[in-house]
């Protein structure tokens, strides 16, 4: 397999079909892919989202990152975008379902695609990613420290969200999680939360829980950057897809 | 961690961004990680204006420190105003 790849905006159907602004990367070469829809952070469709989108291109996926913030700030910068949807409340659940929905057919729809598809998002889109599985027929997800599946948002927050434990009976597919140890926004206590529920529910999951790391360990352009954790991080990850995107 | 903790409120001014200067009608308060700052949390403030679209805004990103005595220096400041100067424009409803 070569290592070329294509990366750059496309526009894909979300929602109620509205067109939105979305990032692909895919390799090159002719081919049979696995696909990933990379669901974007509160922080915005932005540079880092970008860069692990095109991470997975790299390593021999086709990836997609919708912009989420498309509607509400329709050309802006990301942070401008990020701080618009903030004000706003975040994404409404049901429409995040309808944009992965969207992601997900558009995947399946390239040249080289064998069909399977996974999520993975990161603190707010850990969340996102776990509702997405638990609202679509996908083959893999990753919640990389997704807070308020357990527990609800402060009550000073202006997010239009609730907590999404109760829908883990439908889970439809395996789920890895990557967690920090000093995490708050998910805690400890919240992740063997969901574990617990996934257990009782007889969901296939694989949780692992860094020691040292908090929120946003894999983030490589912040403070929170933790190597160690975030190395081992992507192997489970790589290790994950290898097992259940493979044709 | 991500706090999530907002303030939104109404207000009323002007601020300059990027375009120039916009009439501001809504702050957003928050402790969460910043866009540049080299923190791993700040206090950031956005003023805006949501009629103007997203690019309406000014935003800072502030060390808890510098945050808070900027938010005291507003408040004495305001407190130091000859009395009648600003008390009209603090009684009055937007």
């Amino acid at each position: 397999m070569g290592d070329a790849m294509w990366a750059g905006t496309v526009s894909l159907a979300g929602h109620g079909g509205d067109a939105i602004e979305a990032y692909l990367a895919r390799p090159l070469d002719p081919g049979s892919y696995g696909a990933v829809v990379v669901i974007h952070h509160m922080p915005g469709y932005d540079e880092a989202t970008k860069e692990i989108t095109r991470k997975l291109g790299a390593h021999g996926y086709l990836a997609v990152c919708p912009n989420l913030y498309s509607r509400e700030a329709p050309g802006a910068s990301p942070d401008d975008a990020a701080a618009t949807a903030r004000a706003l409340g975040g994404v409404p659940d049901q429409r995040l379902v309808g944009d992965v929905a969207g992601a997900v057919e558009y995947l399946r729809s390239l040249e080289g695609a064998n069909g399977k598809v996974a999520t993975i998002g990161h603190c707010s889109g850990g969340r996102q990613s776990f509702l997405a599985a638990c609202s679509l027929a996908l083959d893999a997800a990753v919640d990389c420290y997704g807070a308020f599946v357990v527990s609800p948002p402060p009550a000073d927050s202006p997010l239009r969200i609730g907590p999404i434990l109760h829908l883990a009976s439908d889970l439809s597919c395996p789920l890895l999680g990557l967690f920090g140890a000093d995490d708050k926004y998910p805690s400890p206590a919240e992740v063997r939360e969901l574990e617990a529920a996934l257990s009782e529910h007889r969901k296939v999951f694989e949780f692992h829980t860094y020691e040292g790391a908090g929120h946003a360990f894999f983030a490589v352009d912040r403070p929170a950057y933790r190597p160690e954790a975030a190395r081992d991080g992507w192997d489970a990850i790589w290790s994950f897809f290898a097992r259940h995107l493979a044709a | 961690m991500c706090t999530y903790r907002t303030t939104v409120l109404d207000v009323r001014g002007s601020g300059k961004g990027a375009q120039g200067w916009f009439p501001v009608t809504r702050a957003t308060v928050y402790l969460d990680h910043p866009v540049h700052a080299p923190y791993e949390h700040a206090l950031n403030v956005d003023l805006l204006n949501p009629d103007l679209g997203a690019g309406a805004r000014v935003a800072l990103e502030l060390d808890p420190a510098s945050a808070r005595a900027l938010a005291e220096s507003i408040l004495s400041a305001l407190a130091a105003a000859p009395a009648g100067l600003v008390a009209a424009e603090l009684h009055e409803e937007p």
